[in-house]
């Protein structure tokens, strides 16, 4: 066969990806077990190892079917599903990643962790109860066979999609001698032929000493879903092999059409509706299960899928855009001044149908946060087995839609406030028995919209967080005064400033010192919030709180002179009319605002950035105070125009990051006009104040020498 | 080969840019300014959605810059690095033509008395009697090479 088959690489991996975390998922649910998830994950890896074999990843088809080896002993209930099997299938889907990401990054992996893996896949097979098996596995990859007999009873619409069997037994004729045989029993009279069917069926023999029953599947890898074939050894008087065959015919089969083959065990679940599992912990988990069924795709892959109902009320939208377009050109044929209402009445149409599109369009890029979930399950598996604790994950809300690019950053600080809640939340066994609480330690993962956010809860049932050992910690690090008043939850917050790490030991999964402050920061960097609440004895909680998209964002729009900005709303405290007896100047030009109990220091914005302003005083003009990284400020402006919602244009795609500038937007009326970035703004105003101070004492000593 | 240029007016010279690179020729509208920006860079316009720096040729090349009135010509060039294509709007005194150029007849520019960073000259192509200075588009539309001169006085406008 002649076709190229580079093109489908990329979709073989994507397929892949999709198939590892299935078998993963399942593989951890499987520890409740039933015959339907096995299966799944057989499925899986069939797929795999099938398109392996048709790419020619030789080492990846040679792995998968250990695996899938292994697999098929459980789902002919040949094998007890233990924990040990578990782990190995599990150790050996992260083997099987490591092939496909190496495939795909087109670099070499580590063969050493492959190999102990396949020793281990070996040594359980070595030791399985049904000796035949065992020895098939060299059977099929290695073993040759002189002579194969081949059944070959292809469908009747065979040749209707395509595919002619004088072209698959060249194919066959390539790999040894060949002998046909046309079968013409079913053959109908003339009166009752249908000259586009294929009513032939053949028996053929090869011979050759080299090849493999895989080599012979292969020829047939386009046409297995549509007919029987049957690959028997004729020289070797092996009827275990024959046996694997038939397992495999039926298996293709029982993929696309249950009911057609010999009863076997695990056709009576032919349904791939999750199972519920009388374990709390079941039903989201299979929930989550399902979803990443659906949508999982590689997490760095350049593309999204879309559910066809997202898709689907896009192409409706278009098409009343059409409609509106075509009733507006109409009118505009033949227009005089009695149409004006119906301009209108059409204008605001299309203002209805823009609304609805631009919406449907920004769904596209959201996705259900369960991408960022799906991790989690394993992780908390190899957590649990590292640290010996016994722990349960219970994820709620994993259909929680979130814009793709949060979701790609969010995953990292989410991994280390779940290792974190089992590391230094959950207490060991003895503990809790000790503490009156079950021995199970349970970590919650909840997500929700609230608002325009989407809050994220990362819970424990752990020993909460020491109040009084944070205090002196940070203390101890010079965070805080001896003097200083703090709530608890400002004491808990503390433990995500930099350097600070109360675990008494340093673990290999957290407790380095780095890392909460990361957390802290990257969430900031998404614009979001994090929150930490904890109760001694009873656990502790992290809310995580994120704006829904990068791509739109609140802001107020104010006026400098003769340009618009953009203040994000999440960082403006309030806005206000500066009263003179509040303003106090120090030091020269630092103007500081009295507001209430605070000093605020105002930045008056014309002169930050150069601009004329109307008015440079900042008696009577408008303050709008804005918070980050814990600093007010007070920005100067010369107007505060509408509140409304801005897309975020990049400045850098054509020209650079600008100091004091997160990006720029458009506006209604087609101008653009600048996003402040309210961190950067402060840095700004704080870099210049102390160049000045510098330059005053340069001064100074200038003076005192000439004195 | 035969190469095409758009050509244009600059304080009395005539310059070619590779016409492969020009998007479209537009009148100067309303430019939103950026802080803190290069005197040559007007700041930046939005054109159906995107945003594209402006950059008066005249000042970023040395000259005095002319006032700007509603026939002030705008020619959006975009470089064609099909990754990561840059899109930039040069303000210039008027088009003028489209010729076509022999490669073997571009010469190469003089490497003395120039008031333009030589690294954006690609060659000098001579029509009739006329000299045409041909610029080279892989460094006009560098961002890194286009932007490469800071504000100078900004920082001590700001203290004083």
């Amino acid at each position: 066969m002649s076709v190229d088959l580079s093109q489908f690489i990329p979709t073989f991996l994507e397929e892949s990806y999709e198939g590892l975390a299935l078998m993963e998922s399942s593989l951890l649910n499987l520890e409740q077990g039933d015959d339907e998830t096995i299966n799944s994950i057989f499925r899986a890896a069939h797929s795999i190892k099938g398109g392996a074999g048709t790419f020619g990843f030789g080492h990846v088809t040679d792995f998968t079917h250990l695996v899938e080896t292994l697999l098929d002993e459980m789902r002919d209930g040949r094998r007890e599903i233990r924990s040990e099997e578990v782990e190995v299938l599990l150790e050996s889907v992260d083997c099987m990643r490591l092939m496909i990401d190496a495939i795909q990054n087109e670099t070499d992996y580590d063969n050493s962790s492959i190999d102990v893996t396949s020793e281990k896949l070996e040594l359980l097979l070595s030791g399985s109860l049904s000796d035949d098996t065992g020895a098939d596995t060299p059977v099929e990859t290695s073993k040759n066979a002189s002579s194969w007999q081949i059944i070959f009873i292809p469908e009747h619409h065979l040749v209707q999609t395509g595919n002619d069997p004088l072209l698959l037994f060249n194919a066959l004729e390539d790999l040894g001698e060949l002998k046909v045989n046309a079968i013409v029993d079913s053959l109908p009279s003339l009166t009752e032929m249908d000259v586009e069917e294929l009513y032939l069926q053949w028996e053929l023999q090869l011979f050759s000493d080299s090849v493999t029953e895989q080599d012979i599947r292969e020829v047939f890898e386009w046409v297995e879903d549509e007919c029987e074939l049957e690959v028997t050894p004729v020289s070797f008087d092996e009827p275990e092999t024959e046996s694997t065959s038939l397992d495999e015919t039926s298996e293709t089969a029982e993929v696309k059409q249950p009911n057609d083959e010999t009863p076997s065990p695990e056709v009576t679940a032919p349904n791939i509706e999750p199972e519920i599992t009388p374990s709390p912990a079941g039903a989201p988990v299979t929930e989550n299960k399902e979803v990443k069924v659906a949508t999982k795709a590689k997490p760095e892959g350049g593309s999204i899928r879309v559910g066809v109902d997202k898709v689907d009320s896009l192409i409706n939208l278009v098409g009343e855009l059409v409609i509106t377009q075509s009733m507006l050109s109409e009118l505009g044929n033949d227009f005089d001044l009695s149409k004006v209402d119906k301009l209108t009445a059409g204008l605001e149409q299309l203002l209805q149908n823009t609304k609805e599109l631009q919406e449907s369009v920004m769904r596209i890029r959201m996705l259900p946060i369960s991408f960022a979930f799906n991790r989690f399950p394993r992780l908390i598996h190899d957590l649990a087995k590292k640290t010996g604790k016994d722990i349960e994950l219970i994820i709620n809300g994993e259909n929680t839609e979130l814009d793709k690019t949060v979701m790609e950053q969010i995953g990292d600080p989410l991994v280390h406030l779940v290792r974190n809640a089992v590391d230094h939340g959950i207490e060991t066994a003895e503990k809790r028995l000790a503490a009156g609480k079950p021995e199970k330690g349970t970590v919650w993962l909840d997500a929700y919209h609230q608002g325009g956010n989407i809050v994220i809860e990362i819970k424990d049932d752990g020993g909460g967080i020491n109040r009084d050992a944070v205090f002196n910690k940070a203390l101890e690090k010079g965070l805080i005064e001896p003097t200083t008043n703090l709530t608890d939850n400002q004491v808990f917050e503390l433990i995500l400033e930099p350097g600070f790490s109360t675990a008494k030991e340093v673990s290999d999964i957290s407790g380095r010192g780095v890392g909460m402050d990361v957390v802290k920061k990257n969430i900031q960097a998404l614009g979001g919030r994090i929150q930490v609440d904890s109760t001694p004895g009873e656990g502790s909680t992290f809310k995580v709180n994120l704006p829904l998209t990068l791509a739109i964002l609140d802001g107020q729009l104010v006026r400098v002179g003769e340009e618009v900005f953009v203040v994000p709303l999440i960082t403006i405290v309030e806005s206000l009319q500066a009263k003179s007896e509040n303003i106090n100047r120090v030091s020269g030009d630092m103007i500081l605002y009295r507001l209430r109990d605070e000093n605020v220091p105002v930045i008056p914005i014309f002169q930050l950035f150069n601009l004329p302003a109307d008015s440079q005083d900042v008696d009577d003009s408008l303050l709008v105070v804005v918070e980050a990284d814990g600093q007010k400020v007070g920005l100067m402006v010369d107007d505060l125009l509408a509140q409304q919602q801005v897309v975020i244009k990049s400045l850098k795609d054509n020209y650079q990051d600008v100091s004091g500038v997160s990006g720029a937007t458009i506006l209604g009326d087609g101008s653009v006009a600048m996003i402040l970035d309210i961190p950067g703004i402060i840095q700004m105003a704080l870099d210049i104040a102390n160049k000045k101070q510098k330059e005053k004492q340069l001064k100074m000593q200038n003076e005192g020498a000439l004195i | 080969m035969e190469q095409e240029y758009l050509t244009f007016i600059l304080s009395g010279e005539e310059f070619g840019v590779d016409i492969l690179c020009v998007q479209e020729i537009r009148v100067l509208t309303t430019v939103t300014e950026l802080p803190n920006k290069p005197d040559y860079l007007k700041g930046v316009i939005n054109l159906r959605g995107v945003i594209i720096p402006i950059v008066d040729l005249r000042q970023r090349f040395g000259k005095d810059p002319l006032d700007y009135n509603d026939k002030t010509v705008t020619i959006i060039l975009r470089s064609q690095n099909s990754v990561k294509p840059m899109v930039v709007g040069i303000i210039v005194d008027a088009v003028s033509e489209v010729y076509k150029f022999e490669t073997a007849n571009i010469r190469q520019p003089p490497a003395l008395g120039n008031q333009i960073d030589s690294c954006f000259l690609k060659g000098i192509a001579a029509v009739e009697e006329k000299l045409i200075i041909l610029l080279d588009t892989n460094t006009l539309l560098d961002q890194d090479e286009l932007f490469s001169l800071e504000a100078e006085n900004e920082e001590a406008e700001l203290i004083g």
